[in-house]
């Protein structure tokens, strides 16, 4: 009897300890998994830094960042960046002309003076705005933006910055609407019903009490659309031409550093040549860029904060 | 006029304003929608599906481009799904939240999602295609794809662990449970619907996905159907820009056609992500 006891004890131990290691196992492969999303930011760094750093050793690192002429793919070619900064800024700017007012006005619609009802059925639909691909909004901005631009004015090229500023503005509205949305949603209703009772209208309430409250997630969406609209390449690629220029003329075809990539990308360029380099320094320079606009559009929130 | 009578204009005339920039969208929206269905309805027919591309815009279908977008989308989804649940499981379930490391983690999720989509082709050019070797192939495809719409899977993932009642946990281990078995019979079953809603959405982002493609697989005149994930491929999405850069405008509605498809997919996607999650919601009341 004793004995069984303790061959069963015995077994039961052995249970246990069969368990743990398991538990111990998945634990290690959980986190395995978990850390795939570091590697990935690691392999980022690495290959654009590697390909750079190649790169700038046959050009150099001033000429690079303030050279004014970009003509990578000429016989002799210049590789001052500047031109393909411009260009991307002048696109993000422009689009952000469309897509502030336009998505904060929705917002304040939809967080302030729509209905539920109307709030229910209009909301998905301005989200489908969202969920449609770059490459769609490129091809609206080819064949839609660019002859009704065409129309109003006539000397304006086919391929120009000021088409694809549109379509990027377009693109990136429901982002700054449904962030700044949620933000205005977020303030307290005690706030606005305090000043109601003040007898404000609800334009005063919109203005003065909810947009200030809310104000620090409102410009950090401004900064994130931003930053997309920066990143953002189909529309660009095929509206907005492929000549590096110095200009902040809307109606002339420019490049930016995403539409320089993929015309690099997408002709044969040799493993190891200097102009597969330039792919990644301009990569490079593009994903520094994003990221330190998306740390600025963190900090802006937690700096800013109202807490209630 | 009255200073109550002017601030009530104002008012007025702004919600007005407010109401015009919300209608601003949505006609866009139609605008848009109106502009393709009219370019390409005309060219949707049975041969548009079963040719390959061609010269002759008479005789180009989407054949390569519809498998080739079916062969990445399954593979990515191969990849990022266990992958990704198993990353927010381990943030949720199994990490410390105070460690430092575990905070590195999720910053550097939330700084992943920002990062541009073509800067990801640029990492897949470098480690897939030319360091790892596989070529201009669909695993280099799917495998930057997957990195791609990691951040996505995990995030939504995180949130519908979240939503799992405590008393449900707690009740699994007082019967001794282990955490495996907690994960693996409450957590799970219970988070599934939520999980698979915020999967779907990060394949319909893939699918749309054309910018890290391009990076990848280069375009080029794809007129076969791959037959394992080392064969070149096109997408949907390649297959749009490709045309749409052709000068002539027959070109231009065939691509206006691809998208037409592009686009029932993605509702598809959207349609089924939805239902799941109006399931969900009716569940937890």
């Amino acid at each position: 009897m004793y004995a069984i006891q303790e061959k069963s004890k015995k077994i039961n131990r052995n249970k246990i300890k069969k368990r743990n290691v398991k538990e111990r196992c998945i634990k290690i492969i959980l986190f395995l998994l978990a850390s795939i999303s570091i590697l990935t930011t690691i392999g980022i760094v690495i290959i654009l830094s590697r390909e750079t750093i190649s790169f700038l050793r046959e050009v150099s690192i001033i000429e690079f960042l303030t050279g004014t002429e970009w003509t990578a793919l000429f016989a002799n070619p210049k590789f001052g960046v500047l031109p393909l900064v411009m260009g991307t800024l002048m696109i993000a700017v422009y689009g952000s002309f469309i897509a502030i007012p336009i998505g904060l006005g929705s917002a304040i619609y939809l967080s302030e003076y729509a209905s539920e009802k109307t709030r229910k059925i209009v909301k998905p639909l301005l989200e489908i705005l969202s969920g449609i691909p770059s490459i769609v909004y490129g091809y609206f901005a080819l064949t839609f933006i660019t002859p009704l631009l065409q129309k109003v004015i006539p000397d304006i090229n086919i391929f120009n910055a000021l088409s694809a500023s549109v379509a990027v503005g377009i693109m990136i509205i429901p982002m700054i609407s449904s962030l700044s949305e949620d933000a205005m949603k977020a303030v307290p209703n005690e706030i606005r019903q305090g000043a109601y009772a003040l007898g404000a209208t609800k334009f005063e309430v919109s203005i003065k009490i909810v947009v200030p409250a809310a104000l620090s997630s409102i410009i950090s969406s401004f900064v994130l659309a931003i930053s997309r609209a920066i990143g953002e390449t189909m529309i660009v690629s095929l509206a907005a031409g492929s000549t590096p220029k110095l200009t902040l003329n809307p109606l002339e075809s420019v490049q930016t550093m995403t539409s320089f990539i993929v015309q690099v990308a997408s002709g044969d360029v040799t493993h190891g040549s200097l102009i597969y380099k330039t792919i990644f320094a301009v990569g490079m320079l593009l994903f520094l860029i994003t990221l330190i606009m998306n740390i600025i559009a963190r900090m802006i929130i937690k700096k800013y904060r109202e807490e209630y | 006029m009255s200073n109550v009578k002017k601030r009530k204009l104002i008012d007025k005339g702004f919600h007005i304003l407010v109401f015009l920039t919300t209608l601003f969208g949505l006609l866009i929206l139609s605008i848009l929608l109106f502009d393709i269905l009219k370019d390409g309805l005309k060219w949707i027919n049975i041969e548009f599906f079963t040719n390959f591309t061609s010269r002759f815009a008479e005789k180009a279908g989407i054949r390569a481009p519809l498998f080739g977008s079916i062969w990445i989308i399954t593979i990515t989804m191969i990849f990022a799904f266990p992958i990704g649940v198993g990353s927010a499981l381990y943030l949720e379930e199994y990490s410390d939240d105070k460690k430092i490391l575990t905070k590195i983690i999720k910053l550097n999720i939330s700084n992943l999602a920002g990062v541009p989509s073509i800067v990801f082709g640029i990492l897949g050019l470098g480690i897939f295609v030319n360091f790892l070797g596989f070529g201009r192939s669909i695993l280099s495809g799917a495998l930057t794809l997957t990195l791609l719409i990691l951040p996505i899977i995990i995030v939504s993932s995180q949130e519908a662990i979240k939503s799992v009642p405590k008393e449900l946990r707690h009740g699994a281990y007082a019967l001794g449970a282990t955490k495996w078995q907690v994960v693996k019979g409450v957590v799970l079953p219970y988070s599934l619907p939520g999980i698979l809603t915020g999967s779907i959405l990060a394949i319909a982002r893939a699918l749309g996905e054309t910018a890290p493609l391009i990076i990848i697989g280069a375009v080029t005149f794809i007129a076969f159907i791959p037959e394992s994930i080392f064969d070149k491929f096109t997408t949907l999405p390649m297959q749009v820009y490709n045309w749409s850069t052709m000068p002539q405008t027959e070109f231009h509605d065939l691509a206006a056609g691809a998208i037409i498809i592009l686009l029932i997919l993605l509702l598809g996607a959207n349609a089924v992500a939805i239902i799941l999650r109006n399931k969900y919601q009716n569940r937890i009341k």
